[in-house]
């Protein structure tokens, strides 16, 4: 396992270490949807600049918009106003450089572990030996090499997540856009995968914006905390309440003093919105 | 564990072929007894099992009566099977790829739909007229019938199940970098199996449905034909036989179908239990 580890690492640190390509530059974002009664604004007035290999987390109440604004990043959805940029090209429409990971998994039901992981390899044109050498690869760092001949069906909610974690970094992309997705596990799974995202993160470089219900999840994990407020409920689009830093080092403690200061901070911008 | 089970399917299978056995046995007192039944069924008017049960044999293997049937189950069944196919195998072949495009398609659906429903329900047995005016008596009508029978709900099978395909599955194949076309043959096909298979299922059983209506005119090889034949001549027994036959053929061959997919899937969930 650490020498897969060591591999894949080495492999990336010989990358430039700042790749711009997973930079994100939203400015004046807005999603307008025309209605019966009227046009409603989803988001308005989303500015945000993400660095190459940050971490950013968002939260904030239900109908905020986090979630739209991933999808508008995702290209599974488009924008009514502003520009959305990732490593300074327009999104238009999905792809490999921006790799999503759902709530619900969205693995392939009748494909096999190794199979999944092959998949976008596969339709990204790489030969069927490198593909299968690379999903193996994969599939050995989230530690499911025993189940690679099962099917989805068979696994636990946590190993699904690691499959679809590992399909989306296979083809390293410049940006992971992760949908609340330990939002689904239980309490003790969620924990384990923070620890396993956090050191996946750390080897493949790749900028993260991880929506998320849970501010501790978000202070645990993230560089900055985007609070994001408003929706169609509160009668004011979703917008970016607050952008707060995380200057907590590497090894957070989620008991801290430091720790919960902040997480108080947080949930309390988050009720104000 | 395993042994309690298998003592529960074997009492299963034993109520079962008792509640069968039981009604053989109604069956045999009820045509000595010359019961009339409901709807003025006069059960004295039916062969008994055991008369069946010869002619049956008889028309299998021959040797008890040295008629012209006699030993000739095969070479009818054959000719009937073969229409049965080939009505059928026509109609997969129209009806999968239209109804995949139709499920996927709006502006598909908006063109074919309302011709769909102005042919749907009209019945095979008011086609029946006009095939013989058109096509005339023969192999190719009852062929043709068969078509225009499986044709519809192997149809609407496969739209409601590619209508009925994950849209999250579609976004993560799209995620991954899959072409639309990729879309449709890697991920919409093969999340609609378990549904379009139902739908096969329903047009071959109908196919064997039709396949009398069909043969009742100007054929003289196949079940159907035999037991139209058998009719005429008021021949009780052998119209018994023949249903026997065409119920076991249309069971034999939706086993086959389900077993043949199962075979081809191996453990991939694509077929429903």
């Amino acid at each position: 396992m650490s020498a897969v580890h060591g591999a894949v690492a080495a492999a990336r640190s010989a990358a430039p270490v700042v790749d711009e390509s997973g930079r994100v530059s939203l400015t004046g974002v807005g999603k307008r949807y025309e209605t019966k009664r009227g046009p409603v604004d989803a988001v308005a007035d989303v500015d945000l600049e993400v660095a190459p290999g940050e971490f950013v987390a968002i939260v904030g109440a239900s109908g905020c918009g986090k979630s739209t604004l991933l999808r508008i990043l995702a290209g599974f959805e488009g924008h009514t106003s502003g520009s959305v940029e990732v490593g300074g090209a327009p999104v238009r429409g999905p792809g490999p450089a921006r790799g999503v990971v759902f709530q619900d998994y969205g693995l392939f039901p009748w494909l096999t572990v190794a199979e999944n992981v092959r998949f976008g390899l596969r339709q990204q044109r790489w030969s069927r030996a490198r593909a299968k050498r690379r999903a193996a690869e994969m599939i050995e760092v989230v530690g499911l090499t025993r189940f690679a001949d099962r099917f989805p069906g068979e696994l636990s909610g946590g190993m699904q997540q690691r499959v679809a974690i590992a399909r989306v970094l296979a083809a390293d992309p410049a940006l992971l856009l992760m949908d609340e997705p330990f939002g689904a596990l239980d309490a003790l799974t969620r924990t384990t995968m923070q620890h396993e995202l956090k050191r996946l993160r750390a080897e493949s470089g790749a900028t993260v914006l991880f929506v998320t219900h849970s501010i501790e999840e978000a202070v645990y994990l993230a560089d900055r905390v985007v609070v994001m407020a408003g929706g169609a409920s509160h009668g004011a689009p979703g917008h970016i309440a607050a952008v707060v830093p995380v200057d907590l080092g590497d090894e957070r403690d989620v008991n801290g003093p430091a720790f919960n200061d902040l997480e108080r901070r947080i949930a309390a911008l988050v009720h104000e919105g | 564990m395993r042994a309690a089970l298998w003592r529960r399917r074997i009492g299963h299978t034993a109520l079962g072929l008792g509640f069968v056995a039981l009604l053989l046995l109604l069956w045999d007192l009820g045509v000595r007894g010359e019961w009339v039944l409901l709807f003025d069924i006069k059960m004295g008017f039916l062969p008994a099992p055991d008369v069946v049960a010869r002619l049956l044999w008889d028309f299998a293997f021959g040797g008890l009566y040295d008629d012209a049937y006699s030993g000739t189950l095969l070479e009818h069944l054959t000719a009937s099977a073969l229409r049965v196919l080939a009505g059928f195998g026509l109609a997969a072949a129209l009806a999968v790829p239209i109804g995949v495009l139709m499920g996927r398609f709006p502006l598909v659906n908006a063109a074919l739909d309302p011709a769909v429903n102005l042919f749907r329900p009209v019945p095979a047995t008011a086609w029946v007229p006009l095939v013989l005016l058109i096509i005339g008596f023969g192999s190719q009508a009852t062929i043709f019938l068969i078509t225009l029978s499986a044709f519809f709900p192997i149809l609407l099978n496969t739209i409601a199940a590619t209508r009925e395909v994950p849209p999250r599955l579609v976004e993560a194949a799209r995620m991954l970098g899959t072409t639309r076309v990729g879309v449709l043959l890697k991920v919409v096909v093969p999340a609609a199996t378990p549904g379009i298979v139902s739908g096969l299922r329903i047009g071959l059983g109908l196919g064997w449905v039709i396949l009398v209506l069909g043969e009742a005119n100007g054929i003289d090889t196949g079940l159907g034909s035999m037991i139209m034949l058998a009719r005429e001549q008021v021949r009780t027994d052998r119209v018994v036989v023949g249903m026997i036959v065409i119920g076991l053929a249309g069971f034999l061959s939706d086993r086959i179908l389900v077993l043949g997919f199962k075979g081809l899937f191996g453990r991939r969930p694509l077929v429903r239990a």
